[in-house]
């Protein structure tokens, strides 16, 4: 059914009751030509574009639990191409201007908000690197301005200028990046597939990953049963060790878990993204009224999505540092997601050394953003074959080659990406 | 785990004494093949479940330590210093 | 009359009134009321507007789950939005404010929302506001918003301080109900260390509110002697007004104190809360549970409440919640109500029965109706009447207040905030408590117990049973006897049927059985998507309240048990925690330890700007009369370094000494470059690497004896070079001898450079420095004149003849200043890290500017002192991949602006002459940047794609983002002294 404004007032008239299902509960086939293994916002835009762009619908989502239940159901719902790297900019640019258009494309809104993504500089040094970042984004035509301190003040007036431990400099600003209704794009991207054809097919878990004597993949044994097919492709960030195990694959990648947290429902007093740079602190508010906000992962390894009081403490330190009008305000809940943290702190969209097996994994915290483009080009990726031009380099052998892509200069060691 | 950490050396300590570095691997010999260092300094196990991790007491006898945990409950199974933890490629 | 105070009821202090406001007027209560029983007691029902609706709203509960009464209290920078005036302990000058209405709250203009609701059901947002697309920013959302959210914020400086505390013992006893009394009394008597918390101001929970004989006495009788005797053993803690919000690993647990939420004035001697986290062997939840609203047609009506509430308005408060009060229940909890009401002399119009029978007392006089519902109410910002139905029959009953019993769920929510869910009981029509393990149990009515005798008894017994698994002697309680108690038992109905009007499973999100409907029917069938499509469960009070009838309704719809249905996720915070609290006293300017140099008072002294570098503040440039800005200053510095000499304080460099017989192979394996051979008395420039083949840090290593070396390495990285040596040497190379110690704070470090050093510093040290005893890279104990120990390193980061003088750090100033008087007459000054800064880039030497993270020994013209033939370096092994060896990788470059007077910044990027800005066209980036004194215009060190083979040619430095674009020429980076002589003079 779409959805317009005639759609809604005549829904309204007769009390609601003939809305259809935005997507069906199918039954799974014996045989499909791909089966994407994780619907979750990755998962389900993958089998989205594959079938509106790439022409191939007959497809299976394969849910263990339900949809968008995994990350794109707990983040902090920021979208922005701010980075510095060759490897990632145009990517990230890439899902960025889908983003743009995504609402009108499947019909759906997901309040993309392009309210602005601020990163403050609190030394000379920092304000050097995010120039530097900044240009690079210019390089690539992506919008990107250096604020002076003055700017700031005028612009987000309530930040802490006069007690500061680490005082405020600079920010480099994209007007562009903003944030999304997270659970909104699952379900959108949900019923856009639905609508093309693609089976959704929540609760069923993967236990197994078929191979014939050539070693190619063939289907995956599932809590419903064998279910064959052409191409198999594994979407499962936060378990991508776990899903690529039952194909023998060991990948650069350790789970961590990272907290997000809300606030009670306020007035509007935040009004952009903002990110703290003498911590990891960062902080919006949706359109509800909560502030939703995030800061450091917990570092140790974790399949559990849940957080420590440590991390919990020193996430308000900062933001109390940061916007001292925090103190009296209260949180009201916290959460865990659980990541793929990569060597290199960058993504992998790539086929695997198996034939038939396509990876999309290594998102750390920065997967939500990505949703689009990594569907777009995981599609692109499945159906061709070859990798998209803007996600050629994310690919899974960059690290025997040496061509990281390590945006935090940190080197291999996931924790501190 | 994420809240104490018993450390051989000095006892029941909180976790904010700590920092953390990854899966306990031991590093390999210097001559093994390009693939091994490969798999040595990027590949990860990565299980769901029991887990051996470093962790560095920091604030406190400036030990590294192997935490043997089970990264899903986070129960601790045990707390060593990593100068024992069995060593590869040797 | 409607809701009024009683004449002789209630626990409130009668002798103390209290005056407060609530939007401006002026009301009167009593000590030991809360906000809400206060308003009530003065006929103000109408408390607060619904989120999505704007309806009017009064509470429905009198504790912590309340989604109605919120309100904003105090005033200025001390306001706090989203109070829940249910909890909130009255004082004397409370000011409270209604919140989310314009202009006011009896006259709401959001309240047209209420007509629109047709189209404004669950997920409308999602199909909506999507045309004209541009609109959606520019019109929809900010009207979206300004509608939205609750309280105002003040979003000024907290006037408050918090605190953090760990608190430990053998017991945790969460609740001071009947369970919770008796499971601390328990535990205290047979000796065990025991906390008993409650986030109510007064001990005692229900027992406050309920009425029955507890051995001879009141209930609440009982608790006070409970609590006197509690208190009056040494191993016991109570507090009150804390609420424990998480539950952590290892038995760690949250809690919140409100120290000073319920003064006036508050003292600046205490903090206006106090985090807990409470490390306990064992636990206990007696936290009760919660009655649950029934949903039927106008059940958000002001004056709606659960039974329970309209009982402890009257039993604890001594408030009537109405002049007339009907009862709507499903179980034994409505007819208790309706009988406290009668001994308490308020009228009740009727018992309305969901049930057919009970067995249930019912008061004298009072009419019930079984078999009944309520489908509808009336009133607009207080119930007037109740239409009842019975055998298709409706009657239209008067009545100011509803009480509805709906039956009881134990509240559980810590026990499954770590991945537990609660698991449903078919007998108990409830979730109940999961396994967790014998280290936190429920007990009590928070384990499905539901009468107080039960509680009691349960609470001793388990109580009994951990202390005597910890060890402690057991001890026999005696259970008093209860008489009078009545029979909680009830009937579930999660729906009442033929409602007329919206029927709220969610009050504060205007969520109604409706929106559930919806979602069912659009596919949010997993009750975690119909939680988020209706946003059911997402208020302030996390569905406490109407997450279970939710659940019910759904399981109904579907024709399953709610077992089928599943809960949400139980996530901490139990109850909504300041971020004040949480963050405690690391705010602002303590939101970081600062740390100072030994010489920070000299730079002080000396007239120093400091500038911040991670922790440190660090002495920037010294400004002198007539200076007009710092580049005046810096410019003078670095001149007269050149010219003359300077002094500059170098002790924030960290500092390492290193002992052992293994030192030498030891450092030789951490270093890329030979180590081995250095000789005793020599320092060495060092480059460290990561395993994966790029630059981690580098620095000076001196080798002081044959086993004792002293390492330097830069501010930023001191404390990871650290952990990194211990790391390598305790997981990696065991076998080797080698010990480190921090010394970074025991030295104060000065460097002396210039060609007027040597003059200078022989003034002061004893020893033979002249360039034949003392060569460029000497490092060696000297004696000060005056018999000072101290270290000295000829060691340069200026590019000019230069000393580095260590001396422990308690002399440093003493030191510094006899080093500025020795040179005063060869005109010595002191420079700050700017200066040192410029002389480093003109130097061509590199800092984490240039050693991002991304880069290797090559990239940076170092390729040389990477050695190969060693056995093992960390990481040689991955130095060779193509990747980082690549030729055109970006290589260190110096550039020059081809017309002098122009200038560049860090940051910018580089173009080929006649290249439109691209991706595909950056060829590097610009990373250190500053005004050469020395050559008289800007110069800067590059990263440059091939770098090195490009000396000569022209490029663009493209600073698209500060709008700049400026010509210059690629050189070798070093642009001062590139042969050395001045190291060597």
């Amino acid at each position: 059914m779409r959805y317009s404004a005639y759609s809604i007032i005549k829904q309204a008239l007769s009390g609601n009751r003939l809305w259809t299902p935005a997507w069906r509960e199918p039954e799974p086939k014996p045989h499909y030509d791909v089966i994407i293994v994780g619907g979750g916002g990755h998962g389900l835009s993958t089998a989205y574009y594959l079938a509106k762009e790439f022409g191939i619908t007959n497809i299976a989502v394969l849910e263990k639990g339900y949809i968008g239940s995994g990350n794109v159901g707990r983040n902090t719902t920021i979208i922005r191409s701010n980075y510095l790297l060759e490897g990632n900019i145009p990517f990230y640019e890439f899902s960025l201007k889908l983003w743009e258009g995504l609402e009108q494309d499947f019909n759906y809104n997901a309040m993309v908000s392009q309210r602005g993504v601020m990163m403050l500089a609190h030394s000379d040094g920092q304000r050097d690197a995010y120039a530097r970042r900044g240009n690079a984004m210019r390089m690539h035509g992506v919008d990107a301005e250096l604020l002076d301190r003055k700017q700031l003040q005028t612009l987000m007036p309530y930040l802490n200028y006069d007690h500061a431990r680490f005082p405020i400099l600079a920010g480099l600003l994209q007007k562009r990046g903003g944030t999304v209704r997270h659970d909104a794009v699952a379900w959108g991207y949900a019923r856009g597939a639905d609508m093309r054809g693609v089976d959704i097919i929540q609760h069923c878990e993967v236990n197994a990953i078929r191979r014939d004597e050539q070693g190619r993949v063939t289907g995956v044994e599932t809590n419903k049963g064998f279910i064959g097919c052409n191409k198999l492709a594994l979407a499962t960030a936060g378990h991508s060790s776990e899903t690529a195990r039952m194909a023998g694959l060991e990948l650069p990648i350790e789970t961590h878990v990272l907290q997000a947290f809300v606030s009670e429902g306020i007035k509007p007093v935040v009004d952009h993204v903002i990110v703290y740079g003498a911590g990891h602190f960062y902080i919006s508010q949706s359109d509800k009224g909560g502030l939703v906000f995030g800061a450091d992962i917990d570092y140790y390894s974790s399949y559990a999505q849940r957080g420590n009081l440590a991390t919990v403490e020193h996430t308000m330190e900062e933001g109390v540092s940061l916007i001292p009008g925090l103190s009296r305000g209260k949180v009201l809940r916290a959460w865990g997601g659980v990541m793929d943290m990569s060597m290199d702190g960058s993504p992998i969209i790539d086929r695997t050394p198996i034939d038939n097996l396509y990876l999309n994994a290594g998102w750390c915290y920065g997967g939500f953003k990505a949703t689009p483009a990594s569907g777009f080009c995981f599609a692109h990726l499945i159906a061709k074959n070859e990798s998209h031009h803007v996600s050629r380099f994310l690919r899974l052998d960059r690290f025997e080659r040496g061509h990281m892509i390590d945006e935090a200069g940190k080197g291999p060691q996931p924790n501190i990406h | 785990m994420a809240s104490l950490i018993t450390c051989p050396h000095c006892g029941t300590r909180p976790k904010e004494e700590f920092s953390i570095r990854g899966t306990a691997l031991g590093r390999p010999h210097p001559a093994v093949s390009e693939e091994d260092w490969h798999r040595y300094v990027y590949l990860r196990d990565n299980p769901k479940g029991r887990y051996q991790e470093y962790w560095h007491h920091a604030a406190g006898c400036r030990r590294w330590l192997v935490v043997d945990r089970d990264n899903v409950t986070h129960d601790v199974f045990g707390v060593t210093d990593a100068a024992t933890f069995g060593r590869v490629g040797e | 009359m409607t809701s009024y105070r009683l004449g002789n009821a209630g626990s409130v202090n009668r002798g103390q009134p209290l005056t407060f406001t609530f939007d401006g007027k002026n009301y009167k209560g009593f000590e030991g009321d809360t906000l809400a029983s206060g308003l009530l007691a003065n006929d103000q029902m109408l408390m607060g507007r619904s989120f999505k609706y704007h309806r009017p709203r009064g509470p429905v509960t009198a504790g912590s789950s309340e989604p109605n009464a919120l309100m904003t209290i105090g005033t200025g920078a001390r306001s706090e939005p989203n109070v829940r005036a249910t909890v909130a302990e009255l004082y004397n000058g409370l000011t409270a404010v209604s919140q989310n209405r314009w202009p006011s709250l009896t006259f709401d203009v959001g309240a047209v929302n209420g007509l629109l609701s047709p189209m404004l059901g669950a997920g409308f947002y999602y199909k909506t506001f999507m045309w004209p697309a541009a609109l959606w920013e520019k019109l929809y959302e900010p009207v979206i918003r300004r509608a939205a959210g609750l309280g105002k914020l003040a979003m000024q400086a907290d006037p408050d301080r918090y605190e953090k505390s760990w608190a430990h013992c053998d017991l945790l006893v969460i609740g001071s109900g009947p369970t919770g009394l008796m499971a601390a009394l328990a535990a205290g008597r047979a000796g065990a260390r025991v906390i008993l918390v409650d986030e109510g101001f007064r001990l005692g929970g229900s027992l406050l509110s309920e009425s029955a004989s507890i051995g001879g006495v009141s209930p609440a009788d009982f608790a006070a002697a409970m609590i006197e005797e509690l208190e009056a053993l040494p191993n016991v803690t109570l507090m009150p007004r804390t609420t424990v919000f998480g539950w952590y690993d290892d038995m760690v647990f949250g809690a919140v104190e409100r120290v000073q939420k319920h003064v006036g004035t508050p003292s600046p001697d205490l903090p206006m809360e106090r985090l807990w986290r409470i490390a306990a062997k064992r636990a206990i939840l007696a936290t009760g549970s919660e009655e649950r609203p029934l949903v039927f047609g106008g059940n958000d009506k002001p004056g709606v409440m659960t039974a329970s509430a309209v009982r402890t308005y009257a039993n604890r408060y001594g408030v009537a919640a109405g002049g007339k009060i009907a009862v709507f229940t499903n179980g034994g909890s409505g007819y208790r109500t309706a009988a406290d009401l009668v001994a308490a002399g308020v009228d009740v119009t009727a018992i309305i029965d969901a049930r057919a029978q009970s067995a249930d007392a019912v008061p004298d006089n009072v009419r019930v109706i079984r078999n009944g519902a309520v489908v509808s109410t009336k009133g607009r910002k207080r119930l007037e009447a109740l239409i009842a139905e019975r055998s298709g029959f409706q009657e239209q009953i008067a009545c100011d207040a509803l009480a509805m019993a709906g039956g009881w769920s134990p509240i559980v929510h810590l026990m499954c905030q770590r991945g537990a869910k609660p698991v449903w009981s078919d007998e108990a029509q409830a979730f109940l408590a999961p396994d967790v393990g014998a280290a936190f149990i429920a007990a009590g009515s928070a384990a499905g117990q539901d009468r107080i005798s039960a509680c009691l008894k349960d609470g001793a017994t388990k109580a009994v049973a951990l202390a005597r698994e910890l060890g402690f002697a057991a001890y026999e309680m005696n259970i008093p006897e209860v008489e009078g108690e009545y029979d909680p038992a009830f009937a579930p109905i999660w729906y009442v049927p033929g409602a007329r009007d919206k029927a709220f499973v969610d009050f504060q999100n205007d969520v109604a059985v409706s929106d559930l409907g919806l979602a069912q029917r659009e596919g949010f069938r997993h009750i975690e998507h119909t939680k988020r499509y209706t946003t059911a469960g997402m208020a302030t009070d996390q569905g406490k309240l109407g997450n279970v009838a939710t659940i019910g309704i759904v399981a109904g719809m579907r024709g399953v048990s709610p077992a089928a249905i599943g809960t949400t996720t139980f996530r901490p915070f139990y109850t909504p925690v300041s971020f004040g609290a949480l963050a405690g006293t690391s705010r602002s300017e303590h939101a970081a330890p600062v740390r100072t140099s030994p010489l920070h008072d000299w730079a002080k002294k000396n007239g120093a700007t400091f500038v911040e570098a991670g922790l440190w503040h660090r002495s920037a440039w010294f400004p002198r009369e007539g200076e007009k800005g710092w580049r005046d200053s810096v410019d003078r510095e670095v001149k007269n370094v050149r010219r003359n000499a300077g002094l500059c304080d170098v002790s924030t460099l960290g500092k390492i000494e290193i002992f052992g017989k293994g030192a030498a192979e030891f450092l030789n394996r951490i270093y890329c470059n030979n180590f081995l051979k250095l000789p005793v008395g020599k320092a060495r420039y060092g480059l460290m690497l990561r395993e994966d083949g790029m630059i981690f840090d580098d620095g000076t290593t001196s080798r002081l004896s044959e086993t004792h070396y002293v390492m330097t390495t830069t501010t930023a990285y001191a404390a990871e070079v650290m952990s990194h040596l211990e790391f390598a040497s305790q997981t990696f190379w065991p076998e080797l001898d080698v010990r480190f110690v921090s010394s970074t704070d025991q030295w104060a470090q000065m460097s002396l450079a210039g060609p007027k050093a040597r003059a200078i510093i022989s003034r002061v040290v004893e020893d033979d420095i002249s360039d034949a005893a003392f060569p460029y890279l000497a490092a060696k104990p000297v004696t000060l004149r005056g018999g000072l120990k101290a270290r000295l390193f000829r060691i340069s980061f200026s590019g000019e003849l230069a000393f580095e003088l260590a001396v422990p750090a308690g002399y440093g100033e003493a030191v510094a200043d006899a080093l500025m008087e020795a040179g005063k007459d060869e005109g010595i000054c002191a420079y700050g890290v700017e200066a040192l800064n410029v002389l480093r880039i003109e130097k061509g030497f590199i800092t984490h500017n240039e050693i991002d993270g991304r880069t290797t020994p090559d990239d940076l013209g170092y390729g040389r002192m990477l050695a190969m033939q060693k056995a093992d370096f960390i990481g040689k092994r991955q130095s060779s991949r193509f990747g980082l060896t690549a030729a055109d990788r970006m290589q260190l470059v110096g550039l020059k602006p081809v017309e002098v007077d122009k200038e560049f910044m860090a940051g910018a990027h580089l173009l080929k002459e006649g290249a439109t800005p691209s991706m595909a066209n950056d060829q590097g980036w610009v990373s250190s940047v500053c005004h050469s004194p020395t050559l008289g215009h800007v110069i800067g060190l590059a990263m440059l794609k091939s770098g090195r083979e490009r000396y000569g040619e022209k490029i663009v430095v493209w600073d698209g983002l500060r709008g700049k674009e400026v010509a210059a020429a690629v050189c070798p980076p070093v642009f001062a002294d590139p042969d050395n002589r001045k190291l060597q003079e």
